[in-house]
């Protein structure tokens, strides 16, 4: 389905896992087009001599020695899952 | 003082009492909870509380502690121990936090009692808290219009009187735009001053927690608390923390103030311009210098924004995948399925919008047109400030350009809304510190709205806004002024 942008919501919905309605992909589609449309307008920034900035601060590399911690116990980190057993989380099977 | 009284003070005025021995924290949490009882039906601000709890802990309160009883509510986003965190999502349907986010621990650490948490729009994504999958927030002043958002439900429990002070987080003006709309003040700290571990990311390189109070100096207190170096969050600043509170003075002389003339923009409310206006002469009047500034690229920001959060959230949200916390899907056929279906049913619409967005914006082909050109204008927004910076202390300008719309407005269209954070969004991407104050209202069909000024400072300089903000706050009435709803209950 093609709208005035070059984004296919359902295809791009599909690499997201995030499974859409018709109804939904169509509204999406409207409406990200005229977002994407809006954001045209940064095409007009000359960013020639820019470096890509990732965040804000000078922060670079964060070192810190690689030393165990108390964290979280087996059963604290099941404490929420929607299916568990044996101490593991329980999902479809993936391979036949 | 009455009970009734107590839930309208300031955390400071509190703290006096409490440590005369005037009240109890245990007495101070039984009159927020009837407090609570008696609004919270009508404005909507929390998702969940523990009043039991809390009675608890302010059993064995050290009140002599910088914090000691003080309750405070807490944004929906932040993990708890033992608590709910919904994230306004039904995602995190019958989620409950294993671990205490590092702001929580810091404030257990000050004295404070963490007993509730706040409706906020689904993962922070919005301007009005109306994308909750929970329930509608309302603003105290008017009650068929939104608090703001997506820091809704903590602006609104405070504007109310039914928390001394909440947290927020703020990725695009998520604390300072709700705390314009409702009236009350909003403090967003440069990138890295506050630790983020535990707050469920949005967009990881914005994302800052900041307190929502009734005054400033109530914000700087809760500043004391949370700020500071966190060996959990490697974005966090080592850099040492000052007393925010300590030097609150009146006097600005020899303070210099900007006034961007990209923000005096069409489409600002003639009444909202008003209040900047006389707010400016306020300023001006107690000794600040005030002069005019440029920020070229202003006009990039909103376009800059919905690039790099969507694409940061695109990211983040990829573990809300039905599998290790939840809601899960019923009956998937395969793993596929268990994911396009968990997160078909589980977000709402402005959250998919989002996801799919900046999957887009990230994916092959696309990646360097969209996201990398964007960081670079990011870069051109971030140097706009710090040359501004080098003339001035400070920039003003209103933190909304409208006050308080309805319910309903603007949820039809969502470039509509994200044009609301035209003023505050900037901040984020230029990783700087903002607050904003009440100065003033403007009228609407009979009410009383709200308008914020918003302060925005250097990186790490959040004592020098603290102070000009508290200046001009003192110098007002307009912090003293409560919604209809604070007093007829």
């Amino acid at each position: 389905m093609a709208g005035t942008s070059e984004l296919d919501v359902g295809y791009v919905a599909r690499l997201a896992r995030i499974n859409l309605t018709e109804e939904e992909a169509n509204a999406f589609q409207k409406q990200l087009d005229d977002v994407l449309k809006y954001v045209e307008k940064l095409r007009q920034a000359d960013v020639s001599h820019v470096e890509a900035a990732a965040h804000a601060l000078p922060i670079f590399n964060v070192f810190r020695e690689d030393a165990a911690d108390e964290w979280f116990t087996a059963e604290q980190a099941l404490s929420n899952a929607p299916r568990k057993a044996n101490n593991l989380f329980i999902v479809p099977k993936v391979v036949e | 003082m009455t009970e009734k009284d107590l839930p309208a003070l300031s955390i400071a005025d509190l703290q006096s009492l409490l440590r005369r021995r005037e009240v109890t924290a245990r007495e101070v949490i039984d009159a927020l909870r009837t407090r609570i009882e008696a609004v919270d039906g009508e404005i909507g601000a929390y998702l969940s509380f523990d009043m039991d709890a809390a009675a608890k802990e302010a059993e064995k309160a050290n009140v002599d502690l910088p914090l000691g009883g003080v309750p405070l509510a807490v944004k929906d986003i932040i993990n708890v121990m033992g608590q709910p965190c919904t994230c306004g999502s039904k995602i995190l349907h019958g989620y409950r936090a294993t671990y205490d986010a590092t702001v929580i621990r810091k404030l257990r650490a000050a004295g404070a009692i963490p007993f509730g948490k706040t409706n906020l729009d689904e993962f922070a994504m919005g301007s009005s808290t109306e994308n909750s999958a929970m329930k509608l927030t309302r603003n105290p002043w008017d009650l068929s219009r939104v608090p703001g958002g997506s820091s809704g439900g903590s602006a609104a429990a405070v504007a109310a009187s039914a928390a001394f002070g909440a947290l927020g987080s703020d990725t695009g003006g998520s604390i300072r735009q709700p705390a314009a709309l409702s009236g009350v003040v909003g403090f967003k700290p440069t990138y890295g001053r506050v630790s983020r571990f535990g707050l469920v990311a949005f967009a990881s390189s914005l994302d800052q927690i900041g307190p929502l109070t009734k005054t400033v100096r109530d914000a700087a207190l809760v500043m004391n608390a949370i700020a500071g170096h966190d060996r959990q969050d490697s974005t966090s600043l080592n850099e040492p923390v000052p007393d925010y509170a300590a030097k609150l003075e009146n006097d600005l002389r020899g303070v210099r103030l900007g006034l961007p003339k990209e923000y005096m923009i069409e489409g600002i409310d003639p009444q909202v311009r008003a209040a900047i206006d006389a707010a400016v002469k306020q300023l001006n009047w107690l000794g600040a210098e005030i002069v005019d500034v440029s920020l070229p690229h202003t006009d990039y920001a909103v376009a800059v924004y919905y690039i790099l959060a969507t694409a940061e959230a695109s990211a983040n949200l990829a573990r809300f995948d039905g599998v290790r916390y939840g809601y899960r899907s019923k009956n998937p056929r395969d793993m596929l399925d268990l994911y396009g279906r968990t997160r078909e049913e589980g977000f709402g619409p402005e959250v998919k919008r989002r996801v799919i967005l900046g999957t887009y914006v990230l994916s092959s082909g696309y990646y360097d047109a969209y996201y990398l050109h964007a960081q670079k204008v990011r870069e051109l927004i971030r140097q706009d400030f710090a040359r501004a910076f080098e003339k001035v202390d400070a920039l003003i300008s209103p933190t909304s350009p409208v006050p308080a719309f309805k319910l309903g407005e603007r949820t039809a269209d969502p470039l509509q809304m994200y044009l609301a954070d035209i003023f505050t969004i900037a901040a984020n991407l230029a990783g700087i510190c903002g607050i904003s104050v009440p100065c003033g209202f403007a009228d609407a069909d009979g009410h009383r709205l709200p308008v914020g000024l918003q302060l925005l400072g250097k990186p790490l300089n959040e004592n020098r806004i603290l102070e000009i903000a508290h200046a001009y706050e003192q110098s007002t009435d307009w912090h003293k002024a409560r919604p209809p709803i604070a007093a007829s209950k």
